[in-house]
């Protein structure tokens, strides 16, 4: 029997090439484990028919010698990201009885490099939410507390690392929806620089922002699958190469906090104590640590809820019951789309179109999103004169470790959860959240994650520091 | 904002809500507002209004056309309504 728990893709990989277990054996755990686990979890919304036949496929060729990075290693996909012949829906009504005729990038690459594609996983409502209560098919249980959220919006991606289901699974981060639910569960969590890891067939929510990522259980494994993910995608014209943002500062261990921007009450005091913890921690590796000041950086939120929505309005347009997915029946052809939007969007993704298209509209336009763009080029200035002096941003990942069902109240408590992630979007910043222990609430042990921000294509620094700091 | 505002948007969305519905969000859009409207004291000590944003469009070439008709089944296949090689859809006008 396959022990999922003591297993990383590195030492999974090992064991394929010296025929340990096949991949066949290995998938078949995943789907048991799956099987065993994932009703009171609920990461799950399909295991693909496929899996074990894309298995046998890849231990025909592991058997025949080849060497690829991800051979035979199954891999969970957010609802949100497409494979052909498979459904995908977002988590929304809207793309019922939709199946993808296309696979994103992201799975083409996957299968190059010898994935398994085992099957897709909850989320909030097209990707919009931070704690997968938006999901249209129920939310997902933090596998840490089931009576916790596991975080979002790619909350299913992360349960299903978090829960040994499987070691490794794909995500999509706007404004934190990788790092908030690994750090919420306890895994690795990391969002690449915008444009690294081509979106063509993701199903898009802020097309300024998205990024995809992968959940791991170490920071090697994730710049493992990143770089199988990276590159320039003429399907996505704003992907860029190695050479697009120049190499900056030498990485001489140096981190900046910008405690100003996480002392206020907001912030409970066990995350607040970790992230010292962890500061102890990189000085006792030899790292220096300072403070900084990023006076505009409290603005990230919102300028995030600004730009957002306007992009949701606008992506969204598409969803119309007559291309595909969801129709409703009206009395005219106007009427169906009254109906089809209604019914098949839920009610955040309605609120995010409908406040989208407000700061959008003529008269509040330069007031709010003409501001915002102004603010995120003012804060993304700001971070990468930081990124002069030291190598890497730290703040914890999340202000509170995971929450209840039911606890925020309203759409804005909602939206706080994201302050600390949602810097590294605005900016196009590399983002990488790691666990660091946990903190006993009502009996039960609740993962935080400390989060690291380098400088715009310095991937390497966070794997470095992460690696130095995870003790890998 | 109030209700009759919140309507209208749904209106020009395309996306029937309840008045009750537009109700609470009257509400929660004056407390997500008064949130995000912050960004207007941060503008106020940026740059010039002239600066290019950093991102701008790339579009590529109009050329390089894939064979007529080899994606039309594949995509039809998912239209909720079809006639022959058309997605079929109400009488538009009347």
């Amino acid at each position: 029997m396959i022990d999922l728990a003591a297993l990383t893709i590195k030492s999974a990989r090992e064991a394929l090439k010296k025929g340990e277990f096949t991949s066949v054996d290995l998938t078949k755990a995943c789907i048991e484990a799956i099987k065993e686990k994932d009703g009171d979890i609920h990461a799950f919304l399909e295991v693909f028919d496929d899996a074990l036949g894309q298995a046998e496929e890849a231990d025909k060729k592991i058997k025949a010698g080849v060497d690829l990075p991800l051979l035979g290693i199954p891999f969970a996909l957010k609802d949100n990201i497409t494979v052909a012949g498979h459904r995908a829906s977002a988590s929304s009504k809207i793309l019922e009885g939709f199946v993808s005729p296309t696979s994103s990038t992201a799975v083409s690459k996957l299968f190059e490099a010898g994935a398994v594609i085992l099957g897709r996983t909850n989320c909030d409502e097209f990707a919009m939410g931070a704690s997968t209560e938006n999901s249209a098919f129920g939310p997902t249980m933090n596998p840490r507390d089931l009576s916790r959220v596991p975080g979002g919006s790619s909350g299913g991606s992360a349960a299903a690392v978090a829960g040994d289901m499987v070691l490794v699974s794909l995500g999509s981060d706007t404004g934190g929806s990788i790092r908030q639910p690994a750090a919420f569960c306890g895994v690795v969590g990391f969002k690449p620089t915008y444009g690294r890891v081509s979106r063509s067939g993701l199903i898009a929510m802020a097309s300024s922002l998205d990024q995809i990522g992968p959940f791991t259980k170490t920071v090697e494994d994730a710049e493992t699958v990143y770089d199988v993910l990276r590159g320039k995608d003429p399907m996505d014209s704003t992907t860029i190469d190695d050479s697009t943002h120049a190499a900056g500062k030498e990485f001489n261990k140096t981190i900046g906090v910008p405690r100003a921007f996480f002392a206020g009450e907001g912030v409970s005091q066990a995350v607040k104590d970790n992230l010292d913890e962890a500061i102890q921690k990189f000085i006792s590796l030899g790292y220096t640590v300072k403070d900084i000041e990023l006076p505009n950086i409290a603005y990230a939120l919102s300028v995030y809820y600004i730009l957002v929505p306007a992009e949701v309005s606008s992506n969204t347009g598409r969803f119309d019951g007559v291309k595909f997915g969801l129709h409703a029946d009206g009395k005219d052809g106007i009427e169906d789309y009254f109906k089809t939007r209604g019914a098949g969007f839920g009610k955040e993704v309605r609120r995010r179109i409908i406040l989208g298209t407000y700061v959008l509209s003529s008269g509040y336009y330069d007031a709010y999103y003409g501001s915002a763009l102004k603010v995120k080029d003012l804060i993304t200035a700001e971070l990468r004169e930081a990124f002069k002096e030291v190598d890497l941003i730290l703040t914890p990942t999340t202000p509170t470790p995971a929450f209840k069902f039911g606890e925020k109240s309203s759409p804005l408590d909602m939206y706080l959860a994201d302050i600390f992630t949602v810097p590294a979007n605005i900016t196009g910043a590399p983002s990488l959240s790691v666990p660091n222990g946990s903190v006993s609430i009502e009996g039960k042990d609740l993962p935080l994650g400390i989060l690291m921000t380098a400088d715009l294509g310095r991937e390497d620094n966070l794997f470095r520091a992460g690696k130095d700091f995870s003790g890998e | 904002m109030n209700r009759e505002e919140v309507l209208k948007l749904s209106t020009l969305v395309r996306i029937e809500i309840s008045d009750s519905e537009a109700e609470n969000l009257a509400k929660e859009f004056d407390s997500i507002l008064g949130y995000v409207g912050e960004v207007k004291k941060a503008h106020a000590k940026a740059g010039s209004d002239k600066e290019k944003p950093a991102l701008r469009n790339v579009m590529r070439e109009d050329t390089n056309p894939h064979e007529s008709g080899i994606y039309t089944e594949a995509i039809l296949k998912e239209a909720p309504a079809r006639e022959g090689d058309y997605i079929k859809v109400k009488k538009i006008l009347g």
